[in-house]
């Protein structure tokens, strides 16, 4: 029997990965872009999961609003990622550090 | 019969028309229409001065005393503009118009090649109606306008060649002298303002005795005596102004300023207007014996030993310079003495002589190319008659022959400090006999060097015949371009209009305006005091005054100083430099002036200077600069520096940031249990 508990626990290794590929990734912004979709993800597995748990719809309808701001989000960064590219000729994290103090 | 208002204000403010309009619109009025618009102005002034006194002495007016505008009302404190006009005051008019007309028409000849002759003609009519301001006021507030204006016109003249750094020096110092002595006379009135409420002559002077037995706690446990205070501090401005030791030093580096200033202004007028006003307030000074004898011991100071300096000096308007303070001591001295209308008479009478040597000596600097020192002259009696001729006359005025108008002001003033029993008038008497002799002995030292002997400069005829430029002053000592000549009419015109008035004004008005109280209520005097009641009962009329002249100690003195010169410096030149040399030490005293100025100019200039850089270095860059502006700089700067380590620029410490707060945050919440957040958490 699925649980409510397995999908938070679901929900909360997606996040940990997320956050893992945040922290670990230093090379790639795609992958940073990626990480942050993933986290997303997580919480849209946590509303679904209550959603359904406490018999509310309301949970199910943020989940399409959430993955609408997401798709939004993914592709202003991933424009944002080519500009970065013309100008610097690079993606890689370690080389974008002009907000150094 | 009253005064009218309108031609009071007509004498007061004409020369300010003219000085506006030479002022601002000498550009469009030129030389002669800046001159013909300011001499205008003095003239109307001057011929309504002469019928405001001819109202008041024969037309049988009364005195006028009223508020013309209310400037400003504190409480019940009014500061207005009128104008008191008594005898005192007509007198001053006439002497301060007249004088000035004068110079006003020498100036056309003296500053014919000068760059500044609109800016000159501009401020000498503000001079006067600064001084009209003066001697008109009816209150102590417009006193002290008119007096401060003097010193500002003042000011600008002395540095009228601003260029010269000695002229600018000059000014520099006369202000700042006469700031020490403004001090005094502010604090003076602010003493008359709190003890008597008022700054209304009439109203202040009539609540005067009330004065008697109040006191003023000045340091603590000592009281002083009210009157005693007013007019110390009163009097503190008028030796600022009327440059009596030890605030002299001004005077005679004045004379940086062009000849004519140096006889309106630093001879004849503004240097009396601290007597004018000593006299103004003769119902204040009455009433304090102190205060007088303070001022006695001042003026009789001031008259002996400045003209001392005057026997070593060499410059031609210095000798001057030297005298007037001279001059102005004896002025001082019978102010001490309770002889407020002798002093006044004195300071008409050496208006008159003291201006036109001034102007004299101006129009012997015209001819010698602008070269003053007086090794450098000599013989030049022939080449210019008519100075030689007003000089003399002046001369004579200044060391009191009997007959001229110089005797009869100057030995009423030693026979009245003869009878007074004030506290230092002893000394006083002293100083003002041996004065005599030392006014001799400069005086003719200097008519000597200048008019007559041998001639001890050379004509040297300039190579470019014709052509002349303004660069005077650069040429050798004692080397002339052309050989001296008489001055135009302009300049000789008022050296002879102030030699008729040197001459004789004291022999017809000695009756009436010294022992006839001719100023009447404008001069208060007590019963105790009055040493020239004392002398009226021996006075049987002016002949009789001169003719006993002839055979007392004064005269006798003038005879020895006129031997003395006449044989050192006419038949045995070589003498003076002997007798130098012979009293080294007493001539090296008078040629440093007794070093009051490289005292002051140790003690206050690098004092000043001194105190100047340590509120500089300690205060400002040390306080303001170092610690509060660099310092919160520099504090927000290193704190700035640690915190900016946190900035690494790279994302994932951001967002390790961001998660690591959440994680706080929401720890914090559900650990603590509180808030909407834990309790929800907790509750599930």
């Amino acid at each position: 029997m699925i649980t409510l508990s397995h999908y938070i626990v679901l929900g909360a290794v997606l996040f940990c990965i997320a956050v893992a590929g945040l922290f670990i990734n230093r090379k790639n912004v795609i992958v940073l872009l990626m990480s942050i979709e993933l986290m997303l993800l997580a919480v849209n597995m946590n509303f679904v999961a209550f959603s359904r748990f406490l018999g509310d719809v309301s949970g199910q309808v943020f989940v399409f609003f959430i993955l609408t701001v997401a798709a939004a989000e993914a592709a202003i960064g991933l424009a944002i990622l080519v500009l970065l590219f013309r100008n610097r000729s690079t993606i890689n994290i370690a080389d974008i550090d002009s907000m150094k103090g | 019969m009253q005064l009218s208002t309108s031609i009071l204000l007509t004498i007061a403010l004409a020369p300010l028309v003219g000085c506006l309009l030479a002022g601002f619109l000498g550009k469009f009025l030129g030389r002669a229409g800046s001159h013909t618009v300011t001499i205008l102005g003095v003239a109307i002034s001057c011929a309504l001065s002469f019928y405001v006194l001819y109202q008041l002495t024969l037309g049988g007016a009364e005195t006028y005393n009223q508020n013309i505008y209310t400037w400003f009302q504190i409480g019940h404190f009014n500061a207005s503009v009128g104008f008191l006009v008594d005898r005192l005051t007509a007198m001053m008019l006439v002497v301060v118009s007249f004088v000035s007309l004068l110079v006003h028409v020498y100036t056309i000849g003296y500053m014919a090649d000068d760059d500044g002759y609109k800016r000159f003609f501009s401020y000498i009519s503000l001079f006067t109606f600064s001084m009209f301001m003066l001697v008109m006021s009816n209150n102590f507030m417009q006193l002290f306008f008119g007096w401060e204006a003097v010193g500002l016109v003042s000011y600008l003249l002395i540095g009228f060649w601003y260029k010269r750094p000695t002229a600018i020096f000059a000014n520099l110092k006369a202000f700042l002298v006469n700031r020490v002595g403004d001090f005094g006379f502010l604090l003076g009135i602010a003493a008359v303002l709190y003890f008597l409420g008022t700054l209304d002559y009439a109203t202040a002077f009539g609540s005067a005795p009330s004065l008697i037995g109040k006191t003023l706690q000045i340091t603590a446990g000592t009281q002083w005596d009210a009157a005693t205070v007013i007019c110390i501090c009163l009097f503190i401005g008028a030796m600022g102004k009327s440059a009596q030791v030890p605030l002299h030093v001004w005077l005679p580096d004045s004379m940086e300023g062009p000849t004519p200033i140096s006889a309106l202004i630093h001879a004849a007028t503004m240097v009396t207007a601290g007597i004018f006003m000593v006299a103004r307030m003769s119902p204040l000074f009455e009433l304090s014996s102190t205060a007088l004898s303070f001022v006695l011991v001042i003026g009789a100071t001031t008259a002996l030993f400045t003209g001392l300096i005057g026997i070593v000096q060499n410059d031609i308007k210095r000798v001057i310079a030297y005298s007037t303070l001279s001059q102005l001591g004896y002025m001082t001295v019978a102010l001490g003495v309770s002889m407020y209308s002798g002093a006044v008479y004195h300071l008409m009478t050496h208006a008159f002589f003291k201006a036109l040597l001034f102007l004299g000596a101006g129009s012997v600097i015209i001819a010698m190319h602008h070269e003053q020192d007086m090794r450098y002259m000599g013989g030049l009696r022939k080449y210019m008659p008519i100075t030689w001729i007003t000089m003399w006359i002046g001369s004579l005025a200044l060391v009191a022959v009997p007959f001229t108008s110089g005797f009869y002001s100057k030995d009423a003033i030693i026979e009245a400090v003869g009878e007074s029993h004030r506290w230092g008038a002893h000394y006083a008497y002293f100083c003002v006999m041996a004065g005599v002799l030392v006014t001799s002995l400069y005086t003719f030292r200097q008519m000597f060097l200048t008019f007559h002997g041998k001639e001890r400069f050379t004509v040297v005829a300039h190579h470019g015949h014709g052509h002349h430029d303004d660069d005077h002053g650069h040429h050798e000592p004692g080397v002339l371009e052309h050989a001296p000549k008489e001055s135009p009419w302009v300049v000789t015109l008022p050296l002879v209009l102030l030699a008729i008035p040197s001459l004789l004004v004291g022999f017809f008005t000695v009756g009436p305006m010294l022992f006839g109280n001719w100023f009447g209520s404008a001069i208060h005097v007590d019963e105790a005091n009055n040493v020239l009641a004392e002398l009226g009962q021996e006075f049987h009329g002016a002949t009789d005054m001169a003719l006993h002249g002839f055979w007392s100690l004064p005269f006798a003195l003038v005879l020895t100083a006129f031997v003395i010169t006449t044989y050192i410096y006419l038949f045995n030149p070589a003498m003076a430099g002997k007798i130098k040399s012979a009293l080294k030490p007493l001539w090296t005293v008078l040629d440093r002036k007794y070093w009051v100025d490289d005292v002051y100019f140790a003690v206050f200039a690098r004092g000043g200077v001194k105190l100047g850089r340590l509120f500089w270095k300690a205060g400002d860059t040390a306080v303001i600069d170092d610690t509060m502006v660099n310092g919160s700089v520099s504090v927000i700067h290193r704190i700035a520096a640690t915190t900016r380590r946190l900035q690494s620029g790279y994302l994932y410490h951001y967002a390790f940031a961001m998660i690591l707060g959440l994680i706080l945050l929401l720890g914090g919440y559900w650990f603590f249990g509180s808030g909407p957040i834990g309790s929800g958490l907790v509750g599930q």
